[in-house]
């Protein structure tokens, strides 16, 4: 037919999802607004006003007022609460409702090209999301670093390492039964156990040992190093080890999966 | 491929690949088909859907699956179309091998799929541009190509709405549409006009209709028999995963099917008037017809065979004018002489008891 072959890219499949985010950019955008001016003005200055007056930007905060220990460790939970939504209901409903993978599927795509695709599209979200979380902290003077501007690309690994695993489990499911369980006794548990709210040193040790497993620890504390300028830099590049780590492992299991799910 | 490929009948060139280049020099018959496959399977789990089926497609022809549901048609379809692996056989589409070139031959395809998907959120034009997208169509080509076939499918003045408040005929027309969207040499479709209403089946079969005209090959499925009818060049009957018939519809009928079929309706004595029918016919009903059996030579029997149904016996003729001279001693309520069609045939191959 003297046409070239076609050389199918996740690049091409991208086009899809950010035609579909221009729909609903103005909705998504203001709620990435919203949320956290409410956490930070309730917590960061109603909470962290008599945190201050108790401790005293005491040693257990690392020497850091409650609102600049808190907004960097909300920034690593957002992003994880966002990446945990985009890669449910959204993933099982391009198998199943919307069929977005299936029509995918029947082109020149791979089941590789359609999941990256998706992938990348939840890592835009995720990234956009948290500089808007980013400037939010800052105009509550909540950043002290200037480092700071790579903390929502931080924030966007720590939702990733969410995401990732999270699509591979999804593309196994016929609906969405188990969802609501997943987000309010494995997610939420981790919003609260895992140094967002105050340092894992004040948990029981074996929790304290459990929540240094968790990627959204990993997160905070690369978030909070990050925004405050303070921290140990090889620790930095374990934590970014461990979620960039988590990322390749979820892909690579959403790989198995979607294929399975695509072409049973 | 999990098991070894049956492989061609023998004395065909073992190619088969339409394009072989080795063709003036072989000595066998030479397969051209753009779509082959021998012993096809499909199993999940221990469900057998499709049970090695044999069938070919030719270039520029409309080849039909026809069959009730949960006969195998759509398990055979999403094999042709590269979204499902065969557990076994052989499939050759365009040459290739789907298990090792999936992506290239569906780069060569457009699929119609029985559940429509497209996205109900973008509108009628961005659909059609981002499937183009995932062919890899460069924007100036689909700015062209989406108004030629929004024009084609009667839905450029659509062009800019959303799809989700549009009529089940309009989607299945742009999906049609989003399909050609590659311009691609063989169209699948399943069940192309499955739930859309009288008016909304007619134009999508007039588009297809006009789109074998220009030559494009088609393939389908569906359990309508006006629609195979009318479309297809050529259709397998397919139930239980196996093929239980092939040919033109015309041949069908004539191969399975008597020319005619008188309907003699009753006010609910079909058994009675089943008894004096069947004394009037002379001689004893075809062969038991819970098996599918192709016909004999035609005889001098009044009739064929005879079904009956709770209002009304069908009696299979190629003699009704006989047959109705003699209809006068039995008791009923109006007769009525048709044709037979390919709904004669698929009833009889694949019975009336509901597979579900």
């Amino acid at each position: 037919m003297g046409r070239a072959a076609v050389v199918p890219r996740p690049r091409l499949a991208i086009e899809y999802w950010l035609l579909a985010y221009r729909r609903r950019w103005k909705g998504s955008l203001l709620t990435s607004f919203l949320s956290p001016i409410l956490f930070l003005a309730a917590m960061g200055l109603g909470l962290g006003s008599l945190v201050d007056a108790e401790v005293g930007s005491g040693r257990d905060l690392g020497g850091l007022d409650y609102l600049d220990f808190l907004a960097p460790g909300l920034l690593a939970g957002n992003a994880m609460m966002l990446a945990v939504n985009e890669s449910t209901y959204p993933v099982l409903g391009g198998f199943k409702w919307y069929r977005t993978y299936m029509a995918m599927a029947a082109s020149p795509l791979r089941s590789r090209d359609i999941l990256l695709a998706h992938f990348a599209y939840m890592a835009f979200r995720v990234t956009l999301a948290s500089f808007v979380f980013l400037g939010v902290m800052a105009a509550f003077g909540a950043v002290s670093s200037p480092l700071a501007v790579l903390a929502p690309i931080c924030a966007a690994l720590c939702g990733m390492a969410f995401a990732t695993p999270t699509a591979a489990f999804v593309a196994t499911r016929t609906n969405g039964d188990n969802f609501s369980t997943y987000t309010r006794f494995v997610i939420m548990p981790m919003f609260l156990f895992s140094g967002i709210f105050y340092p894992v040193s004040q948990l029981p040790v074996v929790l304290e040992q459990i929540a240094w497993l968790t990627p959204v620890w990993h997160g905070v504390r690369l978030c909070r190093a990050l925004s405050t300028g303070s921290g140990v830099e090889w620790e930095l590049a374990g934590h970014l080890g461990y979620l960039v780590a988590l990322i390749l492992a979820g892909t690579l299991l959403a790989q198995q999966t979607f294929t399975r799910r695509l072409y049973e | 491929m999990q098991s070894e490929p049956a492989g061609p009948a023998a004395g065909v060139c073992c190619r088969s690949s339409y394009d072989c280049n080795r063709k003036a020099r072989c000595p066998y018959p030479h397969r051209v088909s753009l779509i082959a496959a021998w012993g096809l399977t499909k199993r999940f789990g221990d469900f057998t859907a499709v049970d090695g089926i044999d069938f070919e497609v030719q270039r520029g022809e409309v080849f039909g699956f026809l069959g009730p549901n949960g006969a195998g048609k759509s398990s055979t379809m999403r094999m042709i179309g590269c979204v499902s692996d065969p557990t076994g056989g052989a499939l050759r589409i365009l040459g290739m091998d789907p298990s090792r070139e999936g992506t290239r031959i569906r780069s060569r395809l457009g699929a119609v799929p029985q559940q429509d998907n497209l996205d109900e959120e973008l509108s009628v034009a961005e659909n059609l541009y981002v499937y183009g997208r995932y062919f890899d169509l460069p924007r100036s080509v689909l700015r062209a190509r989406i108004a030629e076939l929004l024009d084609f499918v009667q839905l450029t003045e659509r062009a800019d709405d959303q799809v989700e408040p549009l009529s089940g005929g309009m989607k299945r027309r742009l999906t049609i549409a989003r399909a050609l969207i590659s311009d691609p040499e063989v169209l699948l479709l399943d069940e192309p006009s499955t739930g859309l209403d009288p008016q909304a089946r007619h134009v999508v079969w007039e588009r297809l209709w006009t789109l074998k005209r220009r030559g494009v090959t088609q393939v389908l499925t569906t359990h309508y028999m006006d629609e195979a009818e009318q479309l297809c060049d050529r259709l397998v009957v397919m139930d239980r995963g196996k093929i239980v018939a092939e040919g033109s519809p015309r041949q069908l009928i004539e191969r399975y099917c008597t020319r005619e079929v008188v309907e003699v309706r009753t006010h609910g004595q079909a058994a009675a008037m089943a008894d004096a029918l069947r004394r009037l016919g002379e001689s004893p009903e075809a062969p038991a017809a819970d098996t599918p059996h192709e016909r004999g030579p035609s005889s001098d029997q009044l009739y064929e065979r005879a079904e009956e149904l709770p209002d009304r016996v069908l009696l299979y003729t190629d003699q009704s004018e006989r047959l109705m001279a003699q209809l006068g001693g039995v008791e009923h309520e109006s007769v009525l002489v048709r044709r037979s069609t390919l709904e004669d045939v698929f009833l009889h191959l694949t019975g009336r008891s509901l597979v579900d």
